[in-house]
């Protein structure tokens, strides 16, 4: 097998697995910048997933077609929002230990959407398959371009280009606009916001609720293009994977779309790693876990610090120094 | 003695008790909304763990591995430090004394039993040993390089098991007779429970904590530097050292929880694809616990009644088990809450006394 057809292997397969997790890492970005940890990603995904299941369902059989994984994914934003609430208000008004709330999210979300979805189907442990989910194309033009063409635009979704294009703009909210410099304001020094006259309070229910969105439409797009039902499995350490895409991204929204691309392109080797010539000697195990160890790697500071947000997991008390 | 029970401040204490009522109340409600009956299925709990002996063993069984869990959690909780990664720790444990007893089969049991249960408690020592090491000399948050360390651990651990110690049924061989907690005794006793002996090691668990933290002078320094890490710095205790140490500590009572499931209730290890879900449970069993060893057992006690008698439920009451863990949940978000709790109970007593 040529590189060539390597590559036309592993691209398509990277942006596939790369997609969802951008956008849940940029959801971890408005959350943690506002000084808000978020451990609740995995749950956020999981709320998602589900809604964008059970929308699906329900658009599909309203007779939507083809618009129905769209509609639901926009459902599910919605849905991940409100559910990333209950984080804000514990965390934010009751003050509770912040990664406490974010594991607890996490339990309240795999109960519930199980819960859920047992009481839907008749006890039924997982959802019915959807049967219109976003499917792999070849971009009509693009794909014609010799080389690049079957590598970036064969057997893709629109969805991956959209991951990254949202992270761009996601760029320009945090860096240039006043409501950016507002949010990362109250993460790292939230005293010297407020007295700035920034509602602190405010703008990390408005980081959280963000992070909801985002991590909902990431469980979503997870949902409608790589598992097309619902179950206890479905999402298993996705959420987990972004909160590391996040770190190793440097807090970054570039570097959080650049470690969830890089992080994809793992999981695909470790999947496709069998058809490749001298991969296939390579145990799985080491594509598996390269993630975790390299996000690792990263926070010892051998490759650059990454730096947290200063007041990250701080509630802020006003009057208290 | 009559000064000290004083000291002990009533609210700290209700405000648990308060979060477990509010929970069974949030999901009874949940039940009447759909149409449930929240007191048939509270009652099948109840009378499952007390009055059937199988369900009872079942959740003294269920105990172990959960207080073990929340022993390792709250033990660093005591350092300023919060494992999440218990959850990796235990299948590292569960794995190494499942392989030692394979490996060294020909053993006597004398010999055999301790040596694997010992297994157990170094694998989990080794994987708090690296976050600790992590957060000691380069800063790395704990909460971080504990859940990078549960991935390694669940992918790990899958590895090792199918290309060394695989047999049909995607799981590990069962390991000999030598190195098993099980007793017929016992499971006679909770007519087939799974009960074993590992409820001992538990038991000197929870006496192992009190007695590291309150009984000797490195759990002094350990509790010092989860009161204020620049103080201890300053009274001279070595604040690197105690992190490690108390990481270290903590692991080897999730490894320690993993040998049991291991050597006593499965007598063999399965290839996970998800996590047990035994680590993430400590977490709110140590909650809920205050972080005490006490309040550990009697948390754990609580957790593994609800998870056993939820079976129950699903049968005679018709509730799905799920929601056992929604309570769960939302028992974690009060306890967590307890600063509003705390608020709440203030105003109630004041206008008490008015």
């Amino acid at each position: 097998m040529s590189l060539f057809e390597v590559l036309t292997i592993i691209i398509p397969s990277t942006l596939l697995t790369a997609a969802p997790l951008i956008f849940t890492s940029l959801g971890g970005v408005f959350s943690e910048r506002s000084g808000v940890v978020n451990i609740g990603l995995e749950g956020l995904m999981a709320v998602g997933a589900f809604t964008a299941a059970i929308s699906t369902l329900g658009l599909e059989r309203a007779g939507l077609g083809d618009a129905s994984p769209w509609i639901a994914i926009l459902i599910a934003a919605v849905a991940g929002g409100i559910f990333s609430l209950i984080h804000a208000v514990v965390s934010i008004s009751f003050r509770a230990d912040q990664t406490v709330s974010g594991v607890a999210l996490n339990f309240l979300a795999a109960g519930l959407t199980i819960f859920l979805v047992k009481m839907i189907f008749d006890g039924k442990g997982q959802t019915p398959y959807i049967s219109h989910n976003i499917d792999k194309i070849s971009i009509p033009g693009l794909s014609k371009i010799p080389f690049i063409g079957p590598i970036f635009f064969q057997q893709v979704t629109y969805t991956s280009y959209l991951a990254i294009l949202v992270s761009v703009f996601v760029w320009f909210i945090i860096f240039k606009t006043p409501f950016g410099l507002r949010l990362r304001s109250v993460g790292e020094h939230p005293a010297a916001a407020d007295t700035l006259g920034i509602n602190v309070s405010r703008m990390r229910y408005i980081g959280v609720a963000l992070s909801g969105v985002f991590g909902g439409i990431g469980g979503a797009v997870y949902l409608v293009t790589i598992t097309s039902n619902y179950s206890v499995t479905t999402i298993a350490g996705q959420g987990f994977l972004a909160l590391a895409a996040l770190v190793f991204g440097k807090w970054h929204p570039i570097g959080a779309m650049g470690a969830s691309l890089f992080f994809g392109f793992a999981q695909a080797l470790s999947i496709t790693s069998q058809q490749i010539p001298y991969l296939d000697r390579l145990p799985s195990v080491i594509m598996l876990t390269a993630p975790y160890v390299l996000t690792l790697i990263v926070l010892t500071g051998f490759v650059g610090r990454a730096e947290a947000p200063k007041a990250d997991g701080v509630p802020y008390i006003k009057g208290q120094r | 003695m009559n000064r000290l029970l004083k000291k002990v401040d009533w609210i700290n204490l209700l405000i648990p008790v308060v979060s477990v009522v509010l929970g069974l109340l949030c999901g009874a409600i949940i039940m009447l909304i759909i149409g449930y009956n929240p007191l048939l299925a509270y009652q099948s709990i109840v009378e499952s763990i007390f009055l059937q002996p199988y369900y009872g063993g079942e959740t003294i069984r269920a105990m172990i591995p959960l207080v073990l869990a929340g022993l390792a959690v709250a033990f660093a909780f005591r350092t300023g430090l919060f494992n999440i990664g218990v959850e990796g720790q235990l299948m590292a444990g569960w794995l190494a004394s499942v392989a030692c007893a394979i490996i060294f089969g020909h053993l006597p049991k004398v010999v055999l039993l301790p040596l694997s249960i010992l297994a157990g408690g170094a694998a989990g020592a080794l994987w708090g040993y690296i976050p600790g090491l992590l957060k000691a000399k380069f800063k790395v948050h704990e909460v971080i390089s504990t859940i990078m360390m549960n991935y390694i651990a669940l992918y790990s651990t899958a590895y090792i098991i199918k290309n060394f110690l695989y047999t049909e049924g995607e799981r590990t061989p069962t390991i000999p007779h030598a190195a098993s907690l099980a007793s017929p005794f016992l499971a006679n006793l909770t007519q087939g429970s799974r009960l074993h002996w590992g409820f001992i090691v538990a038991i000197i668990a929870v006496l192992a904590m009190w007695f590291i933290l309150w009984k000797t002078p490195k759990g002094y320094e350990l509790r010092a530097v989860g009161f204020s890490p620049d103080a201890s710095k300053y009274a001279g205790m070595n604040v690197s050292r105690n992190i490690i140490l108390s990481l270290t500590i903590s692991g080897v009572f999730a490894g320690l929880g993993g040998a049991m499931e291991g050597l006593g209730t499965y007598q063999y290890m399965t290839i996970n694809s998800a996590f047990t879900g035994i680590g993430f449970n400590g977490i709110a069993v140590a909650l809920l616990g205050l972080n005490t060893p006490v309040g550990v057992l009697l948390s754990g006690a609580l957790f593994a009644g609800l998870q056993t008698g939820g079976l129950t439920m699903q049968s005679v009451a018709g509730v799905p088990v799920e929601l056992i863990q929604i309570i769960i949940a939302l028992i974690i978000f009060f306890v967590g809450s307890g600063y509003v709790i705390k608020w709440a109970l203030g105003r109630l007593s004041r206008k008490g006394h008015k």
